[in-house]
C-alpha cells in the first residue's frame, strides 16, 4: 500500500470535512449498535469531529496507515476504545464507530475522483485504511475487556474469603470450597495483611469446608504459615478432614513445624492459651 | 524510556518500553537499580507482593553481576503479550562466566558464582529465567515476571 | 557515608533500618552492632525492619549473622515489623532466618526480649517449636 502521491482521501477530509461529519453522524444514528444510553449525541459528534481532524492530518502526511504519521490517530482510537470498554461498549459496537465512516467517505470519493480507474484505487486505499484502524480499535477493546474481567475475578477472590476477628489478637480464616492456587494465594496475602492491620499474633486457618487439597495448595498453606511466623505471628491450621490428612501424608508434605488441630474449637482453645487468655465458667451448666 | 511501536498482531511478547542501560559498577548502583525497577513495577500496576519479588530478584542478580561479573549493566523492559503485561530484567557482564550453570543455580553453592541463594532464589521469584554464560565469554541473565 | 544509628535501651540495643541499604552499609551495621554488644554487654538486640520494603539474601544473611554473633556474646536477637510482601518473598527465596525470633512490632519485640531476661537459663533459641498435630484438647 505504498502511496507516494497525495490521496483523494486527504483532499476529501480537508475540503469536505463538514459534509463527511454530517453523513457519518447519520450513519451512526442509523446503526443498530448505537448506544444512546451510554453516550450522548453531542459527545459522539465531538469525538467524531476530533477523529476526522486527526484522520485528515494523517492522510496529508503521506505515510501508509502503519506509519508514524498515523500514530496520533492510533493513540486517539486506543484511548477511545479503552474508555468505551470501561463504559460498557462491546468491541463490535466500538469498531462499528470506525467502520461506519466508510459510506460517507466513499460517497465523497465518488463525487470528486475524476476517472473510474483512479476511483477504484482511491476506494481501495480508503477501505484498507479504515479496516486497519477498525482492527486496531477492536484489538485494543478486546484487550481492555480481558483486563477488566481479570480484575473483576481478582476482586471476587478477595471477597469470597473474609478474615474474621475472632477475639483480641486472634484472627480466623474459614476457607470454603475448592481451593485453587490463585485463590489460595490471594487469600493468604490478605490474611497476612490483616495480621499487620489488627496486630493479631494468632491466625486460625480453618479448612473444614475444603473437600480436597493438592500439593500446590498445601505448599501455599505452609508458605503462609512460614511467612506469618517471620512477621511475628503464629498460624494454626484446623479442620483437617481425614481424607485431607491422608492426602497430605501421601504427598509427602511436611507439616511437622505447623500447629494443626482437628476442629476450629480446639484451635481457638489453643489460640486463647497462646495469647495468655483463659476461659472459664461463671455459672453452672444448665442440664435439661 | 524510549517508546517502541510495533503493530499489534500475534501473541508474541513485545517490548513496549526499554530503559537506557543501567550501569552496575558499585553497590550504590545496585540501590539505584532497585529503585528504578520498583518504579517501573509500580507504574505497570504489579501487586505489592509482585513488586517485592521483582525488586528482590533484581537485587540478587545485580549483586551477582557486580561481585562475580566484575560489574556490568542492566536493562529494564516492559513487555506486552496480548493483554498480558510483563517486566523483563536483563543483566549482562563481561566477567569470567559460569562454568557450571546447574551447580550455580542450586542453593548453597557458595564458591564462585551463585553465593548460595542468589541465582536460584531469583529464579524462584520470577516466571521466566534464562542464563547464557560461557567461561571467558561473560554472562547474561534474563528474568521475566508477568502480571 | 551515613551509618545506621544504634540506640541503647536498658540492657538492649535497638536498630531501626529505614533506608534502602547498599551492601557496604549492611556490613557496617553488622560490625557496629557486634562491637556495641560486646562493649555494652547488651542482653538483646531488636532490629526493626517495618520500613524495609525489600529484604534480599544479602540482608537476610546479615540478619542471621547478627543473630549468630549476638548469640555467641550471650544476647538474643528479635526482628520486628516484617512487611507481608517481604515475608512472602523471603519464604519463596528459600531464606530461613535461623536463630532469629520475630515479633509484630517494637513493643512486642521488647516484651519478648524482657521475657528472655526473666528466664536466664533458657536454652539457645531455636526457631519456635510448635505443638504437633495433636487432636486432644489439653496440651
Amino acid at each position: 500500500m505504498a502511496t507516494s502521491r497525495p490521496t483523494f482521501l486527504a483532499t476529501v477530509l480537508q475540503e469536505n470535512g463538514a459534509a463527511v461529519l454530517d453523513a457519518w453522524m447519520r450513519e451512526q444514528a442509523d446503526a443498530p449498535t448505537l448506544r444512546p444510553d451510554l453516550i450522548s449525541e453531542a459527545e459522539l459528534r465531538q469525538q467524531s469531529s476530533e477523529l476526522l481532524q486527526l484522520l485528515g492530518a494523517a492522510a496529508r502526511s503521506g505515510d501508509p496507515v502503519s506509519g508514524v504519521g498515523w500514530d496520533p490517530v492510533r493513540e486517539f482510537l486506543s484511548s477511545l476504545s479503552v474508555s468505551r470498554t470501561a463504559m460498557g461498549f462491546t468491541a463490535v459496537e466500538t469498531a462499528t464507530f470506525i467502520f461506519s465512516l466508510k459510506q460517507p467517505i466513499f460517497e465523497q470519493l465518488r463525487a470528486v475522483v475524476p476517472d473510474g480507474k483512479r476511483l477504484v484505487d482511491e476506494l481501495w486505499i480508503a477501505t484498507t485504511t479504515i479496516d486497519a484502524l477498525g482492527l486496531h480499535t477492536t484489538s485494543v477493546a478486546l484487550e481492555a475487556r480481558e483486563r477488566l474481567i481479570l480484575r473483576q475475578q481478582e476482586d471476587m477472590l478477595e471477597l469470597s474469603t473474609p478474615v474474621v476477628n475472632l477475639w483480641d489478637g486472634i484472627l480466623a480464616l474459614p476457607m470454603i470450597g475448592t481451593l485453587d492456587s490463585a485463590r489460595t494465594q490471594v487469600v493468604m496475602e490478605s490474611l497476612l495483611q490483616r495480621i499487620v492491620e489488627t496486630g493479631a499474633e494468632v491466625a486460625i486457618i480453618d479448612i473444614t469446608g475444603v473437600p480436597t487439597v493438592d500439593t500446590l495448595v498445601a505448599q501455599h498453606l505452609i508458605k503462609t504459615v512460614t511467612a506469618a511466623r517471620l512477621m511475628g505471628a503464629d498460624c494454626i491450621i484446623s479442620g483437617i478432614r481425614p481424607q485431607i490428612a491422608a492426602t497430605i501424608v501421601h504427598l509427602g508434605v511436611d507439616l511437622s513445624n505447623v500447629a494443626t488441630k482437628a476442629t476450629l474449637a480446639d484451635a481457638f482453645r489453643l489460640a486463647l492459651r497462646r495469647s495468655g487468655h483463659s476461659l472459664g465458667r461463671t455459672a453452672p451448666r444448665k442440664d435439661a | 524510556m524510549r517508546p517502541r511501536r510495533r503493530p499489534v498482531s500475534m501473541r508474541v511478547p513485545v517490548p513496549v518500553l526499554t530503559s537506557d542501560p543501567v550501569p552496575i559498577r558499585s553497590s550504590g548502583d545496585v540501590v539505584l537499580l532497585r529503585q528504578q525497577v520498583r518504579a517501573r513495577a509500580i507504574e505497570q500496576a504489579f501487586s505489592l507482593v509482585d513488586q517485592t519479588r521483582i525488586v528482590t530478584a533484581a537485587s540478587e542478580l545485580a549483586r551477582n553481576t557486580l561481585d562475580y561479573g566484575g560489574g556490568g549493566r542492566a536493562l529494564i523492559e516492559v513487555l506486552k503479550e496480548g493483554p498480558r503485561v510483563g517486566l523483563r530484567l536483563t543483566f549482562e557482564d563481561s566477567g569470567p562466566g559460569i562454568p557450571d550453570i546447574e551447580l550455580a543455580l542450586s542453593d548453597g553453592y557458595t564458591t564462585g558464582r551463585g553465593l548460595g541463594l542468589g541465582l536460584g532464589g531469583a529464579r524462584r521469584l520470577m516466571n521466566e529465567f534464562y542464563i547464557e554464560s560461557k567461561p571467558g565469554a561473560g554472562t547474561r541473565v534474563i528474568a521475566i515476571r508477568w502480571h | 557515608m551515613d551509618r545506621i544509628p544504634i540506640l541503647k535501651m536498658g540492657p538492649f540495643l535497638l536498630v531501626t533500618i529505614q533506608v534502602d541499604m547498599h551492601d557496604r552499609l549492611a556490613l557496617m551495621l553488622q560490625d557496629d552492632l557486634t562491637s556495641r554488644i560486646a562493649d555494652t554487654g547488651a542482653k538483646g538486640v531488636l532490629i526493626d525492619i517495618s520500613a524495609l520494603e525489600m529484604v534480599d539474601s544479602f540482608i537476610g544473611r546479615m540478619i542471621a549473622n547478627i543473630a549468630g554473633m549476638a548469640r555467641v556474646l550471650d544476647a538474643q536477637t528479635v526482628v520486628t515489623g516484617m512487611q507481608p510482601a517481604v515475608a512472602i518473598t523471603l519464604v519463596e527465596l528459600g531464606l530461613s532466618l535461623p536463630g532469629v525470633r520475630t515479633a509484630l512490632d517494637v513493643e512486642r519485640g521488647m516484651a519478648l526480649l524482657r521475657s528472655f531476661q526473666d528466664q536466664p537459663d533458657e536454652a539457645a533459641p531455636p526457631p519456635r517449636v510448635d505443638e504437633g498435630a495433636g487432636a486432644g484438647p489439653d496440651e
